[in-house]
């Protein structure tokens, strides 16, 4: 389990990655954290011509507060923003879902960003940032574009994320007066991937309900103004609808029947939550 | 200070091994430094479960700059000979696939280079061309003869039936006032160690000897097995240890065929070599414990009272007889009846071949699957005669007054109070408050029950076990075989300092402590002062077949031959001091570092002085009393070769385990959560209570991963599933609770010190124990390890309900592993979408990630691709056959990939249907994805295959200019699922 | 920085338990070898190289890491801890390790240089942490050998001779 031969880059401006990207395309790899692409490394599943470090690149290490989002850089790690002081007071669902992911010693160096950039399906911080209708903002050598979540995960481990481009920062939308949140997950064990993880936003009697772990991405719906048994029906459409597959962890009806059974303590939670 | 004997043993002294270990100054395998110029192996390992080989090409392997050799099976088989195997068969059994493969994970290549990471790069560079064969992979599969056979020497897949009898089984049950029965199918596991397999190889070929340092904990009768596969006589083998090992349970017995392997490898290479194995090859492919299928009959009175058990066991060993086994199966021989007093036996035993991972050692070796069965009967017949489990326990207990009590198998138990011990736990673990709390709990309307487990614990095993599969005319051809030599050797030095050698290497469980501690307790001395070697070298330590680290033989038996050969050493002591002093040798007394008359403490000298004198001054020591090392072989004279009915004492000491808990299972998510756990033990005298504890809060927390979590899980295609610690899940803090463990003890009196084992019981009880609770919780009768959620949500959430009308078909199950079907409608017509599925062009165009396709015939194509689902990317050389041509309708597609990540195969039919001026396409298709891809992509591998396949008829469509574009994904529907 | 070439070794710089190392590594070296087989500090141990099992847990720049996930060339310039680094002299163990011992929270020692390297991280910012957390915190290492009761008492017991050994902290 040793990885294959690959340059490295540290870069240490945007411009420097900007460049080694575009000159190598889908043969250049970005390092940030580490977390998910070191063992693919190893296992030799990935195997890029130069890895790209983008840990030391100072504008990238940011948090930072703006008018109605919170701007998290690429090169912040998980653990920087769960202990953000502002975090649980300016988005509940992040730092309900951080804790989720991984382990204190994955946080410790995993990124935001990496997270989303990998987008796997059972993955917390994009579920979340889908069912927030958050934006990640990406740039190449020449351009600069926003890109909605519910654009940006386009199926398994696949995203808009062009080859020559990589992710600059996410934009987690902050709190909104009268919204309640919820997250629910449930693993095989405490800190692995979610078999279904469901976050939930409250506004009214709407519930935007997002759902991990079941399709080929994070799935949101909104489900405006449901209760009781209507409310059963959506979810149980839902569950249907995410075309859950059994794995070794856990069979597609079970999937299911944690969709609509976890989705509705999260629903209701949320509701309760709302402020 | 301490000073009169027995004052060390049974205290908890703090470790002698644990400063190193804190600070990071251990010397594992991986940590001791190597010959100058020695390379490094990695290995190359079969995708497929089972498979001939046609051909391996090496030769770019070889060129690559570093790398010194690349061994496969032709190599290994000219320079070595086949592992003995353990029942008498023409079969063979390598340490490398030789011409097939049979499970997946075999090794098939070795490189050696100059360090890994380049071995690793030669691996990528060779080529093997396989050509599948069906496999075997459920042993009730395996036992019809038409299931694909393993080894042809065999005839079927049946390498050994045997049937036993005792007392008189048929009558019982004839008179019985029930018949009570379960049956299990006990899962694939490991305790896999946290260290993996690792060694260093040498050969000398002017001595035509091998010298090898592995991680390999016994048994030692596996050093004439290896020398003899090596073709070398045993003292041309050496075997070493290193002196840390990072834990075993049985496990690292199992890195003997590799001992084999890279000595051949080295001996090709001309160099030492290296080999640490990796998770990922340890998962896969390292040593499994059996999986067993058993039907377990009870003849029982009205009372409860069971008058005969009837077993008929069938043994999964995987894909070779590798020794010890079938060893599993017959460990429990002698305690097949438990804890209970019960005179008729039947049991049939039947060994398959299966295309999974050779089995081997496994902390409880052969217990687990052995009282599953069992005290989920007791459970069962409890229920159907509606009586208390206790009490049906109690009913059929051994009574105290009995020991030594001989099984009806054979087994002699050497000690105990078994209703003392219940009544123990049933009172101090709050049994009545539990059974209280899961009344409230169910009152609430929560999932809560409660289970019991009652267990024997055998340890320090009878060699002679093993020949119980054996009939008794061929175990009298064979010649006797039975015993245990343990050995110890205890040193004086010229300084009068004590040095302890044992054979017993340890994997973590302190064995240099309690050595220490019982020489200390023997010789007066304290155990700071003692050093105990117990790092293994087969050319200069005391060993024998029964040496290692298994059936918890160390404080039992390695521990009383320790104090046996220092109660030898005072005893010479003695003399010379009794002439030093003036005294008679039996007024001498050892204490406080002192030797002295018993009476007159003045009248003394320091114990380094009277150990010194046998070095100095011989002259002045009768010949009789030289005390200056004195080496132990001791073996119990209990431990017997099986008689000509079979009945064998299968092990010298059998310990005690009643335990019960309480589980609460989450009525949304199913998962269960061990509320309360309760162990009572009796293991004889304890050495180091501490010690003792950790054996079992550890074999505790091993066995609750084997009741919720753990499985070595294979596709019904014979893929390996469970590659890494993602998939395989070992619990962490989080999962396991604290036990209450409570004690009674009752010394055995076959062993030196009145010790027993401890370390495996909890692997037998807890998993039973828990499926029991989690039985009463559910009202379940058929409960399967592990208890994952999503097997228990059949019975808390009940049968799903069907999908809606309004969300599609659902697709009928596929035959294969992966399945799946969908449609697409293009406004090219069914000729020009029949033109373009047969032309090479556009297939290129259309088949993900092709380099070049080329036509081989009209329905045949070859293609370079490189498939991939975001970051993971392989390169495989794919084959796509065309047959069932029905232009422009319908045609079948058959491929296959295969690269360095493992491979796909697949079968699909595509139908076309004109659809207004276009063409409406379906497809289904079934396709097995297999090797290390599947291994450790087990979570990602449906919506991977899902994804590829997508791309090809996307692909498709936008070629055939894709009629609605919108809604496209909205309308396939792909239906993947995995049989159960 | 200039780009380092795939098959060249490459000389790094970093701070390890206190002192200036500089040694060679290939891009590709994982930091587990790297500390391992080029600087000899073999207490890190290597149980998974995915990450899992926490085995090769040290820290890196005041951060728990993964050394197994962790490239040798990104440690250019670091400041790392490792297990050889936790006791306070060669003959004497820190808190934590003592309270390893006494509690016998260790079997086959292999998990153990991850565990203390992360508690003595964990404990040095949480002095009163419950037993819960403490739980929490490690179910990002794999023991097999002790069932984790120990560790979990040891790790208690030691962050309460920390606390009393610094009472105004
Ligand atoms: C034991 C363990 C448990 C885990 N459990 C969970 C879990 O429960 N939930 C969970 O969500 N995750 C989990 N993870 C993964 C998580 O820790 C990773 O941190 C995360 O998925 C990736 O972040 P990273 O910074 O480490 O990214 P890296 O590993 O560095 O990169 C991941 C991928 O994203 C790309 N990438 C990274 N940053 C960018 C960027 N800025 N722009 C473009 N591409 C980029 C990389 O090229 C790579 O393909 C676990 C990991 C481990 C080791
Ligand atoms: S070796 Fe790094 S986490 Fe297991
Ligand atoms: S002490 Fe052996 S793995 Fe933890």
């Amino acid at each position: 389990m040793k990885p294959a031969r690959f340059d490295y880059v540290r870069a240490d401006t945007l411009a420097e990655a900007h460049a080694v990207l575009a000159a190598e395309g889908e043969n250049a790899r970005v390092i940030a954290g580490g977390q998910t692409l070191v063992p693919m490394l190893s296992m030799r599943l990935a195997r890029p011509k130069v890895v790209i470090d983008i840990m030391h690149i100072a504008p990238l290490a940011k948090i930072a507060e703006e008018k109605d989002a919170i701007r998290v850089g690429a090169a912040v790690r998980q653990a920087e923003l769960l202990e953000w002081p502002a975090l649980a007071e300016r988005q509940p669902l992040m730092a309900m879902a951080l804790p989720w992911v991984g382990h204190a010693q994955t946080r410790s160096r995993g990124t935001v960003c990496g997270s989303v950039a990998h987008a796997d399906p059972s993955a917390e911080i994009p579920l979340v940032l889908l069912a927030l209708k958050g934006e990640i903002e990406l740039s190449s050598r020449r351009h600069k574009r926003r890109v909605a979540a519910e654009e940006f995960f386009t199926g398994l481990m696949s995203t808009a994320c062009a080859e020559n481009e990589l992710i600059d920062s996410i934009l987690i939308p902050s709190r909104r007066v009268g919204e309640g949140f919820a997250f629910r997950e449930f693993g095989r064990r405490h800190g692995d991937f979610a078999i279904v993880a469901c976050a939930a936003v409250a506004k009214g009697n709407s519930v935007r309900l997002g759902v991990g772990g079941v399709a080929d991405r994070p799935v949101a719906r909104d489900l405006l103004d449901l209760d009781g048994s209507a409310l059963d029906d959506a979810l149980d459409t839902l569950a249907w609808d995410l075309e859950a597959r059994d794995d070794l962890h856990a069979s597609a009806s079970y999937r299911r029947a944690l969709v609509r059974r976890l989705g509705k303590e999260t629903i209701e939670e949320a509701r309760r939550c709302r402020a | 200070m301490a000073t009169a004997a027995t004052n060390w043993l049974g205290q908890s002294i703090e470790r002698v091994e644990d400063a190193a270990l804190l600070t990071g100054r251990g010397r594992f395998i991986d940590d001791l430094g190597v010959r100058p110029g020695t390379l490094y192996a990695a290995i190359l390992r079969s995708p497929h479960a089972h498979a001939a080989i046609r051909a391996i090409r090496a030769d770019a392997a070889k060129a690559l700059p570093g790398v010194a050799a690349v061994v496969t099976g032709a190599e290994v088989r000219a320079l070595s000979s086949s592992l003995a195997v353990g029942v008498k068969a023409p079969i063979e059994c390598w340490p490398i696939a030789v011409d097939r493969v049979r499970y997946v994970g075999e090794p098939v290549a070795v490189a050696v280079a100059a360090d890994r990471y380049l071995a690793e790069d030669a691996l990528d560079l060779i080529e093997v061309d396989y050509e599948p064969l069906p496999a075997v992979i459920d042993p009730l599969a395996a036992l019809d003869p038409a299931s694909p056979m393993l080894h042809e020497g065999l005839r079927s897949n049946i390498a050994s039936d045997r049937s036993f009898r005792y007392g008189d089984p048929e009558r019982a049950f004839a008179e019985a006032a029930r018949k009570v029965s379960v049956s299990v199918r006990y899962p694939r596991n490991s305790c896999t160690p946290i260290e993996t397999y690792g060694l260093v190889a040498e050969y000398d070929p002017s001595e035509d000897a091998y010298d090898v340092t592995a991680n390999f904990m016994g048994p030692f009768s596996l050093h004439p097995v290896m020398a003899r596969a090596l073709k070398v006589p045993g003292n041309r083998l050496r075997l070493r240890t290193p002196p840390d090992s990072g834990g075993s349970f049985g496990v690292k017995q199992g890195i003997f065929p590799y001992i084999v392997l890279i000595g051949v490898a080295a001996r090709a290479a001309g160099r030492p070599v290296k080999w640490i194995e990796d998770r990922l090859e340890h998962l896969t492919a390292s040593v499994s414990a059996t999986n067993r299928v058993t039907k377990l009959d009870a003849a029982v009175d009205a009372d409860g009272r069971i008058r005969a058990l009837a077993y008929d066991q069938i043994e999964d060993v995987g894909a070779h007889i590798r020794a010890p086994e079938p060893a599993t199966l017959y460990r429990m021989h002698g305690n097949l009846t438990g804890a209970y007093d019960i005179k008729n036996l039947s049991v049939r035993n039947r060994v398959v071949l299966t295309n999974k991972t050779p089995t081997g050692l496994n902390r409880g070796f052969g217990g687990p699957q052995m009282y599953y069965p069992l005290e989920r009967l007791v459970q069962r017949i409890a229920i159907e005669l509606s009586l208390d489990p206790v009490e049906v326990i109690r009913r059929n207990l051994v009574p105290a007054e009995a020991f030594p009590f001989e099984t009806a198998s054979g087994g002699l138990l050497d000690s105990g109070d078994y209703a003392r011990a219940i009544e123990g736990a049933v009172v101090d673990g709050g049994l009545a408050e539990l059974r209280a709390r899961r009344d409230e709990a169910r009152r609430q309307g929560r999932l809560y029950g409660i289970g019991f487990a009652t267990v024997v614990e055998p340890s320090v095993s009878n060699m002679g076990y093993i020949t119980t599969v054996l009939s008794p005319e061929e175990r009298r051809r064979a010649g006797p075989k039975n015993g245990a030599q343990a050995t110890a050797t205890i040193a004086l030095d010229p300084g009068g300092a004590v040095s302890v050698h044992v054979a017993s290497v340890p994997q973590g469980q302190g064995h240099r402590t309690v050595a220490a501690q019982i020489v200390a307790d023997a010789l007066g001395l304290d155990p700071k002062n003692i050093r105990v070697i117990a790092d293994f070298d087969s050319a200069r330590d005391a060993w024998s077949i029964a040496s290692g680290n298994y059936s918890s033989r160390f404080a039992a038996a390695v521990g009383g031959a320790v104090h046996l050969a220092a109660i030898r050493l005072k005893t010479r002591l003695a003399r010379v001091a009794a002439t030093q002093l003036n005294v008679q040798p039996g007024e001498i007394e050892f204490a406080s570092g002192r030797v002295r008359a018993r009476g007159n403490p003045d009248n003394a000298l320091p114990f380094n002085r009277v150990a010194a004198t046998s070095h100095w001054s011989p002259g002045s020591v009768p010949d009789d009393a030289q005390a200056l090392r004195e080496t132990v072989f001791w073996t119990a004279p209990e431990l017997t070769p099986p008689t000509d009915a079979d009945e064998i004492n299968s092990s010298l000491c059998h310990g005690f385990i009643f335990d019960f808990c309480g589980v609460e299972i989450d009525r949304v998510t199913a998962a269960v959560r061990v509320d309360k756990y309760v162990t009572m033990h009796d293991c004889g005298r304890v050495l180091h209570p501490a010690m003792v504890a950790g054996q079992i809060t550890g074999g505790f927390a091993q066995a609750l991963g084997a009741a919720l979590y753990e499985e070595y899980a294979y596709s019904p295609d014979g893929n390996f599933l469970a590659g890494t610690f993602a998939d395989y899940l070992l619990p962490t803090t989080n999962e396991v609770p604290t036990p209450l463990l409570l004690r009674i003890e009752t010394p055995s009196p076959f062993t030196p010190l009145g010790a027993k084992g401890v370390g495996e019981g909890n692997c037998m009880s807890t998993p039973v124990c828990i499926a029991n609770a989690v039985a009463d919780a559910l009202g379940a009768n058929a409960l399967d390890l592990p208890l994952t959620p999503s097997k228990l949500a059949a019975f808390v959430h009940g049968k799903e309900k069907d999908r809606p009308s309004s969300a599609g078909t659902q697709a009928a199950k596929g035959a294969r592993a992966l399945h799946g079907e969908g449609e697409t409608k293009v406004s090219a017509s069914p000729e020009q979408v029949w033109a373009m599925l047969l032309d090479v062009d556009t297939l290129a165009t259309i088949i993900p990630g092709a380099h070049a396709v080329e036509k081989v015939s009209d329905k045949k194509f070859r293609a370079d691709v490189t498939i991939g689902v975001g970051p993971v990317k392989g390169r495989y050389r794919a084959e796509i056959k065309l047959s069932d041509l029905d232009p422009p309708r319908a045609v079948s597609l058959s491929g296959s990939a295969t690269g360095a990540l493992g491979f796909g195969s697949g079968k699909g039919r595509i139908t076309l249907s004109p659809e207004g001026s276009g063409t409406r396409i379906s497809y289904g298709y079934d396709a097995e994805i297999g090797g290390k891809i599947a291994a450790i992509g087990g979570r990602l591998l449906d919506g991977a295959a899902r994804m590829i396949i997508r791309q090809f008829f996307a692909a498709l469509a936008r070629r055939a200019g894709r009629a609605a574009q919108s809604g496209f994904f909205a309308r396939i529907r792909l239906l993947f699922r995995r049989r159960p | 920085m200039p780009r380092l070439s795939a098959d060249a070794r490459h000389r790094i710089r970093a701070r390890i338990n206190g002192r200036a190392i500089e040694a060679e590594a290939e891009p590709r070296m994982l930091l587990t070898d790297f500390l391992r087989h080029v600087l000899g500090l073999t207490g890190t141990h290597i149980g998974c190289e995915h990450g899992v099992c926490g085995a090769c847990t040290v820290e890196i720049d005041g951060r728990l890491a993964r050394a197994c996930l962790t490239l040798a060339p990104q440690i250019e310039g670091s400041e790392i801890r490792t297990v050889e680094g936790l006791a306070p002299s060669p003959d004497r163990l820190s808190v934590l390790q003592e309270a390893f011992r006494r509690h016998h929270a260790l079997q086959c020692g292999f998990c153990t240089a991850g565990i203390l390297v992360s508690l003595d991280h964990y404990l040095a910012r949480t002095p009163d942490p419950s037993e819960s957390e403490i739980r929490e915190f490690l179910g990002g290492h794999l023991c097999r050998c002790t069932g984790y009761v120990p560790i979990v008492a040891a790790a208690l017991n030691a962050a309460k001779k920390l606390r009393e050994a610094k009472p105004h902290a």
